[in-house]
């Protein structure tokens, strides 16, 4: 059924009741064409793209609890394609165009809004860093405009941009077409959409093992019995490594979680996405008028989708010393998901040395922003066999050859990425 | 929030210390292959459960000390000396 203004008046007229289920729940075949592991928004996405774009009509998303139940639902939505190096820079160029294209796309709502993402400055030197990056990012045809701080103060009157801040800001780094998205119409709509194409979505369906014989994928062990398959693809970031290892691989990852969390609602108070780079802050205002903010990892290993409480005064604190005013709001829910620290800050989407195995992993902080271009990689990789050019460089065995695509050039500490 | 038993100074919060990473990995002699280099240096077992770890108590006693934490509850199951073995561990 096609979503519609029309399809909304008629179904206005029956009360709603009659709304046909956006997915089916089909019982698992023996055998697929290919299996997707993962039903959150970048496993749906694969699945998507492989049946639209590659013609593949056999495709299985298995999903070990609800659809859009990890890092989908639980990012702080944001968008955006601002990075310096090259191959980070058009990977998250070429998402951001699918984001702006996604509705239409998916005749489902993902909400994009085109609100602007301000990355802050707040020293001299941070600012040479910020002219450097602006100045990258249009030459590689993504846009940025750097502002000044009375500008920045004109149109955020309520961030403190006083000379007597305990974090002075010096101007900001603004991507306009940066923003958000409505993170679980993401999944609901990749979803709808690829099971329009004939894929099978099978939830409640845990992997627990992956056979694999002379080198080659055969299919997968799961809670609902073995499914055989070729070509098997893993999207199941935060838990990459422990999937891997089924696989019998140890990848350069390390699992980390890293919070969120929202204020009570209030009327428009933020119009744009803040992020500051120095304190490690990101904030947004939601539809519903939450504050959505999130910073730092709890900086050691987990897997517990909760953190602590130091991280969230790290937060917490962080966004009173820059917009003060927040004060006065009550923190509503705070919670957490599970992050792939890649060594070198950068995402796997690549063949790994199993035959007929893939994987679109590592996303570290950067995993919702990146979904659409992730599936569509993901997708030509697992049905051509190779790597297409936006992907060529995230490959598992860059870290062995030295070409690590490190953008805060922090070093090989997954938690420091 | 976490409560880090530091073998020399007895349970303390957790914002007085910093995290090391997997305690399991072991520096290779400067002449290994650059495959134990690389194993070194980016590969990691990352376990879903009980988790061999170091860390600094750097705003107390500023020893490096291995704890035993589970990564699915954050349950702390043990805390020795750099030099101790872990209850268990074979490394």
């Amino acid at each position: 059924m096609k979503y519609s203004i029309f399809s909304l008046a008629r179904n206005a007229l029956s009360w709603h009741e009659h709304w046909p289920l956006a997915w089916r729940s089909p019982a698992p075949k023996a055998r697929y064409d290919a299996i997707i592991i993962g039903g959150g928004g970048h496993g749906l996405a694969t699945a998507y793209y492989l049946a639209k774009e590659h013609a593949l009509s056999n495709i299985a998303v298995l999903e070990k609890g609800w659809l859009g139940g990890g890092n989908t639902g639980r990012n702080t939505t944001i968008v955006r394609s601002n990075y310096h190096i090259d191959p980070n820079a058009h990977f998250y160029e070429f998402s951001l165009k699918l984001w702006e294209e996604l509705s239409q796309e998916l005749n489902f709502n993902v909400m994009y809004s085109a609100r602007g993402v301000l990355i802050l400055v707040h020293s001299p030197a941070d600012m040479d860093s910020a002219i450097r990056r602006g100045n990258a990012m249009r030459l590689n045809g993504i846009d940025a405009k750097l502002l000044t701080r009375e500008e920045i103060a004109r149109w955020i009157p309520n961030l403190d941009c006083s000379a007597e801040a305990r974090f002075p800001i010096h101007g900001g780094l603004l991507q306009r077409r940066g923003g958000t998205v409505r993170h679980d119409a993401v999944a609901w709509g990749y979803a709808r959409a690829a099971d329009a194409r004939g894929v099978d979505i099978i939830q409640q369906c845990e992997v627990t093992g992956i056979r694999v014989d002379r080198g080659a994928i055969q299919g997968v062990e799961t809670t609902l019995g073995f499914i055989a398959t070729t070509k098997l693809g893993i999207a199941v970031a935060g838990h990459s490594g422990h999937v891997a290892a089924m696989a019998g691989l140890r990848l350069p990852i390390e699992s980390h979680v890293l919070q969120a969390m929202v204020s009570e609602p209030v009327k428009p108070v933020l119009d744009t996405v803040v992020a500051s780079g120095a304190v490690h802050f990101y904030i947004s205002q939601s539809d519903k008028g939450e504050l959505v903010m999130g910073g730092d990892l709890d900086f050691y290993n987990s897997y517990a989708q909760r953190g602590n409480l130091p991280a969230v005064e790290r937060v917490v604190s962080a966004c009173l010393a820059l917009f003060p005013s927040f004060g006065r709001l009550k923190l509503m829910r705070t919670w957490g998901g599970i992050m792939d620290m890649t060594m070198d800050g950068s995402p796997i989407i690549a063949k790994l040395p199993v035959k007929g195995l893939y994987m679109s992993g590592g996303w570290c902080y950067g995993g919702f922003k990146a979904t659409p271009a992730s599936g569509w990689l993901h997708a030509y990789t697992i049905a051509r066999d190779e790597a297409h050019p936006l992907n060529a460089a995230f490959t598992l065995e860059r870290f062995a050859e030295g070409r690590m695509i490190d953008e805060k050039g922090a070093g090989p500490y997954a938690w420091e990425h | 929030m976490l409560l880090i038993p530091c073998p020399w100074c007895g349970p303390r919060n957790q914002v007085e210390f910093t995290y090391g990473g997997d305690a399991t990995v072991k520096r290779p002699s400067p002449d290994a292959s650059v495959e134990a280099w690389f194993e070194f240096v980016y590969l990691r077992d990352n376990p879903r459960g009980p988790h061999q770890e170091l860390w600094l108590h750097d705003a107390g006693c500023r020893q490096w000390f291995k704890v035993l934490r589970d990564t699915r509850t954050h349950d702390i199951l043990a805390s020795v000396r750099a030099d101790e073995a872990l209850p268990g561990a074979t490394a």
